[in-house]
């Protein structure tokens, strides 16, 4: 395992986690959207730019992408795109908050193959869902799950998942969640909370606290297989002897990347930041260049230094965390995650100036509504 | 010197399965099963080489000598290829 992670961190031919936002248009509005989402972009790419990007990947051999936004099913060439990735042989698992899956559309998912469908839910009930995606998330989710339901598409393609961002209000429902999955025939996915995008602001309250953090990893490590985590808890390996299933290192630029509405590459979905961008899709060479030659990505392949961390016993067993968690709290690259399981992160973030974390940028969110003033008639 | 039963994989009769692509990496390849989404790391060129020729030799046994696998190393690579054909990514040639 070691010698393959070790093989890992120089990076690979082509992404294995390779995440494609196809607009930063979204209905909702949620506090922790990690690209900022809410209005659509000018710039974003064009079904045909699109089409070429994923004959780039057919090329490149990738297995798979992970469609997300935004709210993907917003733009009107959504199925297009898909059918196209799915008829050159690439799979599709894309996110979505359910709002645009109705009876016909789950029929008409149901009837692709090779797709996979995750529904974003944060809450076992409307009031902690809501508070966090908003008004009426809730039951769209909900009401999406069962179009699906109705439409058979747990029995043609398999589980479908419910995607859930663990948070200080959500954690004690993860044996709901895993309930509220089962009874649908879906499978679980549950992702750490990262302070990116609109995150970056709400990650002080919703991230879970430390006695919650042992509790993750408990649960996860009682739920092993069952459950999906997208890998991204393993800085919670340092809290025992057993190693949480998966690939235990930050696969940013190595095996991980995005392209985002524009066509910008970035070296993991968490770090929309001009600092990890490594070039756009547009430029010569496309994606393929970027992917293998850019300076980032090579940059990020070279073996990291533990820095601070160097002198922990878990740093094998941790990695030292999430990068984009350390960058957008304003940390050392090279040094404790702030959810450090050894209490080193909390330590590190109360020297951290206010204000002197850095910001996330291409903030697509929705203008503040303006406050409702009633004129009275006199 | 004590002799080991032969491993049972290494007489029957095995094909990727179709369903399943190979990618090279660095270390190997990636195999990536379309069906289960399952991705598997083939961590050694040999072994990405002998899953490859499976289809063209009658046994497992047949592909390793076909491949120039030392004898010693069969017993390894039997167990690989077993749980490859547990993970679905091999399966059986039937007729
Ligand atoms: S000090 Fe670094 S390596 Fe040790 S547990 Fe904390 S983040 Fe992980
Ligand atoms: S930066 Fe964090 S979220 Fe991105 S690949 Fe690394 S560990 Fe995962």
């Amino acid at each position: 395992m070691t010698a393959l992670v070790e093989q890992l961190k120089g990076g690979l031919d082509a992404p294995i986690c390779l995440t494609w936002e196809l607009t930063y248009a979204c209905n909702l509005e949620c506090v922790h959207c990690l690209s900022s989402s809410g209005r659509r972009d000018p710039r974003e790419l064009t079904t045909d730019e699109a089409k070429a990007v994923l004959d780039e990947l057919h090329a490149l051999q990738v297995f798979y992408i992970n469609i997300g936004g935004g709210e993907p099913m917003i733009r009107r060439d959504f199925f297009e795109l898909v059918e196209y990735s799915i008829g050159r042989g690439i799979g599709v698992k894309f996110s979505t908050n359910g709002a645009f899956i109705d009876a016909a559309k789950a029929k008409r998912l149901t009837d692709l193959d090779y797709l996979d469908i995750q529904i974003s839910l944060d809450g076992t009930d409307a009031v902690t869902n809501d508070a966090v995606r908003g008004d009426g998330s809730y039951a769209t989710a909900i009401r999406a799950m069962e179009h699906l339901r109705d439409a058979g598409f747990v029995e043609r393609n398999g589980p479908f998942k419910i995607s859930v961002v663990v948070t200080r209000h959500n954690v004690d429902q993860l044996d709901e969640f895993k309930a509220l999955a089962d009874s649908f025939g879906a499978q679980l996915r549950i992702t750490r909370l990262r302070p990116s995008g609109r995150g970056a602001d709400a990650w002080h309250d919703l991230h879970p606290t430390n006695a919650q953090q042992r509790q993750i990893y408990e649960w996860l490590l009682a739920h092993g297989e069952q459950v999906l985590t997208g890998d991204s808890f393993f800085h919670l390996n340092a809290l025992g002897e057993e190693n949480l299933p998966g690939l235990n290192l930050c696969g940013a630029g190595r095996v991980v990347c995005l392209i985002d509405p524009i066509g910008d590459v970035y070296a993991c979905p968490f770090v929309i930041h001009d600092e990890f961008k490594a070039g756009n899709v547009r430029d010569a060479g496309g994606f393929a260049r970027i992917w293998k030659q850019s300076e980032l990505f090579t940059e990020l392949r070279q073996p990291q230094s533990a820095g601070a961390c160097a002198s922990c016993g878990s740093y094998d067993a941790c990695q030292g965390g999430c990068m984009a968690a350390k960058f957008f709290t304003g940390l050392p690259l090279d040094g404790p995650d702030p959810e450090c399981v050894g209490g080193e992160g909390e330590l590190a973030l109360a020297g951290v100036a206010s204000g002197a974390a850095p910001r996330p940028m291409a903030d697509h969110s929705k203008p503040p509504r303006p406050v409702a003033v009633s004129l009275g008639r006199r | 010197m004590t002799t080991v039963a032969a491993h049972p994989v290494l007489g029957r009769s095995l094909d990727l399965h179709p369903q399943v692509a190979l990618r090279p990496e660095p270390f190997g390849a990636l195999a990536y099963h379309y069906d289960t989404r399952r991705l598997v790391f083939l961590k050694h060129p040999d072994v990405v080489r002998v899953v490859r020729e499976l289809g063209n030799h009658d046994t497992v046994a047949d592909t390793l000598t076909a491949c120039d696998i030392a004898p010693v190393r069969h017993d390894a690579f039997a167990s690989a290829i077993s749980s490859l054909l547990d993970s679905e990514m091999l399966r059986d040639r039937t007729g």
